[in-house]
């Protein structure tokens, strides 16, 4: 391999390793220790500009916006790793089943994540939460079904690639169980390509939360959020347009972060 | 032709199956509606009569074609929240009606932006040989894209109205007043859900005409003595536009989607914010009208697609 593809690869790496490391170990850490209490107001320090004090300033009940930025962040990338988990799951489930075995489950399924593919992911979302109600369970629940399709079709292109594989073809000969063919031969193999549908799918699944919030069917008040954070700022701008950049711009870190992380794994498996 | 009717069967098969998941997603909704409407210190008698003045004593099927045979006369049913007056109900087309050309306006200037302003840049990222322009779009359209529509909007909102004052932040124009000024306000909603898309756009032509520029007959072109603009324009860009219409078509349903979100975040009263609010009141004949809307426009934009990619490109339909 030439010497420039090496280093470029490991730009991107770096780069995103760095990024994603400092967002989720702050988001980590907030569950146990932020600077300033993520919820107690402080009249007399409402709306203080950035100093080293109150490192991103205050909003308007005085509180920390830094502390809260690192809760909502911890917030955010927990909700996204649930989601991910929740409908990768599902998709590597429904994925194997449908692609190894075929037949009528595999053209119902199929049918079903067309037509769930086709729509705005934020509709289904909003559809989901209207039946269940808001809160932050539902939020797991409702983008964890939106989110399940591009992982089932995924995972099913894959097994449907690899069960005819000569490997697959002997150890079948040999009498290995299905159940075993399935998760222990054939799962392995198809995981370079499933790491890097979960990175971005943890990207989707944070902007999707942070909009929900956002819109207010998300995580609810006094909870920090990145989403509920911003929609708060947003009647501040002329005043404190700190309040409205921090959130802001540590949601586009995370994401940023992801997607340089995913490419460069991407480009790790080239 | 054959095509076309095996497609517009399909069309209705699909609005029939969305219209009926649309209703029956609302008939498992735990909690009682009419408890809600009239709170909990109603008689019995009271809920009773709205009970069935709702048609909730009838089964789900006959509710079902009840909803669907008013959809096809034209009477979307009434809002449970808002009222007309004293004793009648708001129906849902006057809820929806002065609503819907706001929404529709911000989609299409949105999709006027992202074509008028992604093609030129696509065209000359692609052509452009310095390594630095290269390196510089790439950063410009990646951050781009990490930008989520809503902070994007607040971005939008505080350097074209509170830094540069182009707008007032919140002070909608309605059409009805003036029409200049209704396009003057949209330009900047339309533009928070323009910006990501351009750069996913430009991006996309880019690597098409990159990928076509490789080609064969660019080569035969190039060696039978056509100008460089000629091979260009001629020759490339058609051919690097296709997967391009496919895209920009897969694009709308993401554009309506951002419309749920800007008109959140600049007080634009179009169906999104409707949609929203009318999801938060539980007022659920209002939210199944919309959810039937908005996919349903989204299906046609398909459809239409697809039928113009076959226009453009005949070597489809010979496949």
């Amino acid at each position: 391999m030439p010497a420039h593809v090496t280093k470029k690869r490991n730009k991107y790496l770096t780069a995103g390793l760095i990024m994603t490391g400092t967002a989720v170990l702050l988001g980590i850490l907030a569950f146990f220790w932020t600077p300033w209490s993520t919820t107690a107001m402080s009249a007399s320090e409402r709306f203080a500009a950035p100093s080293f004090r109150h490192l991103f300033g205050t909003d308007n009940f005085g509180r920390d916006i830094f502390s809260r930025v690192m809760k909502g962040m911890g917030t955010s990338v927990m909700i996204s790793a649930l989601v991910v988990l929740l409908s990768a799951s599902v998709g590597i489930f429904l994925g194997a089943l449908t692609g190894y075995f075929g037949g009528v489950l595999d053209e119902i399924v199929m049918r079903v994540t067309d037509a769930v593919n086709g729509f705005p992911s934020i509709l289904l979302a909003l559809v989901v939460i209207s039946v269940l109600g808001t809160g932050r369970q539902n939020l797991i629940l409702s983008l964890g079904i939106v989110f399940s399709p591009s992982y089932i079709r995924i995972v099913r292109s894959e097994y449907l690639r690899l069960r005819d594989a000569d490997y697959i073809k002997r150890a079948r000969l040999m009498g290995v169980g299905k159940g075993r063919i399935l998760f222990v031969h054939i799962l392995p193999n198809i995981l370079p390509v499933f790491w890097v549908s979960v990175m971005i799918g943890l990207n989707n699944a944070i902007l999707a939360e942070s909009g929900m919030s956002y819109l207010g069917i998300g995580v609810q008040p006094p909870d920090a959020s990145l989403g509920n954070m911003l929609s708060d700022a947003q009647g501040y701008l002329q005043t404190a347009p700190w309040y409205a950049l921090a959130p802001g711009l540590a949601i586009v870190w995370i994401v940023l972060g992801f997607s340089l992380f995913s490419e460069g794994i991407r480009r790790l498996g080239e | 032709m054959a095509y076309l009717g095996k497609k517009l069967i399909t069309l209705i098969m699909t609005l029939f199956l969305v219209s009926a998941a649309a209703f029956l997603a609302f008939q498992i909704i735990p909690g009682d509606v009419v408890t809600s409407i009239l709170g909990t210190e109603a008689t019995p008698e009271r809920e009773e009569q709205l009970r069935e003045e709702l048609g909730f004593n009838d089964p789900p099927v006959m509710r079902y074609l009840h909803w669907v045979g008013g959809l096809l006369r034209g009477d979307l049913g009434t809002s449970y929240r808002y009222s007309k007056n004293m004793n009648e109900r708001m129906p849902v087309s006057e809820l929806i009606g002065d609503k819907l050309p706001v929404t529709l306006w911000l989609a299409a200037l949105s999709t006027v932006l992202i074509i008028v302003i992604s093609l030129p840049l696509g065209v000359l990222w692609a052509k452009s040989r310095s390594h630095a322009v290269d390196a510089a779009l790439g950063v410009v359209t990646q951050t781009a894209m990490a930008v989520p529509s809503f902070f994007l909007g607040i971005l939008v909102t505080y350097c074209f109205g509170v830094v540069l004052k182009l707008f007032t932040p919140g002070k909608y124009v309605s059409y009805r007043q003036s029409f200049s000024g209704f396009l003057g306000y949209l330009i900047f909603p339309a533009l928070s859900i323009a910006i990501p898309k351009i750069a996913m756009t430009a991006r996309f032509l880019r690597n098409s005409m990159l990928t076509e520029l490789g080609a064969d007959y660019v080569r035969t072109a190039c060696g039978k003595g056509c100008s460089q603009r000629r091979v260009m324009y001629g020759h490339v860009l058609r051919n690097a536009l296709m997967p391009v219409v496919t895209f920009l078509g897969m694009i709308i349903s993401e554009i309506v989607a951002g419309s749920i979100v800007i008109e959140q975040v600049f007080g634009l009263p179009g169906i999104g914010r409707l949609l929203i609010s009318s999801i938060s009141n539980r007022d659920f004949p209002v939210v199944e009208i919309l959810i039937l809307y908005i996919t349903s426009a989204v299906i046609l934009v398909y459809f239409l697609v697809d039928i113009l990619y076959r226009v453009i490109d005949p070597r489809i339909s010979e496949k």
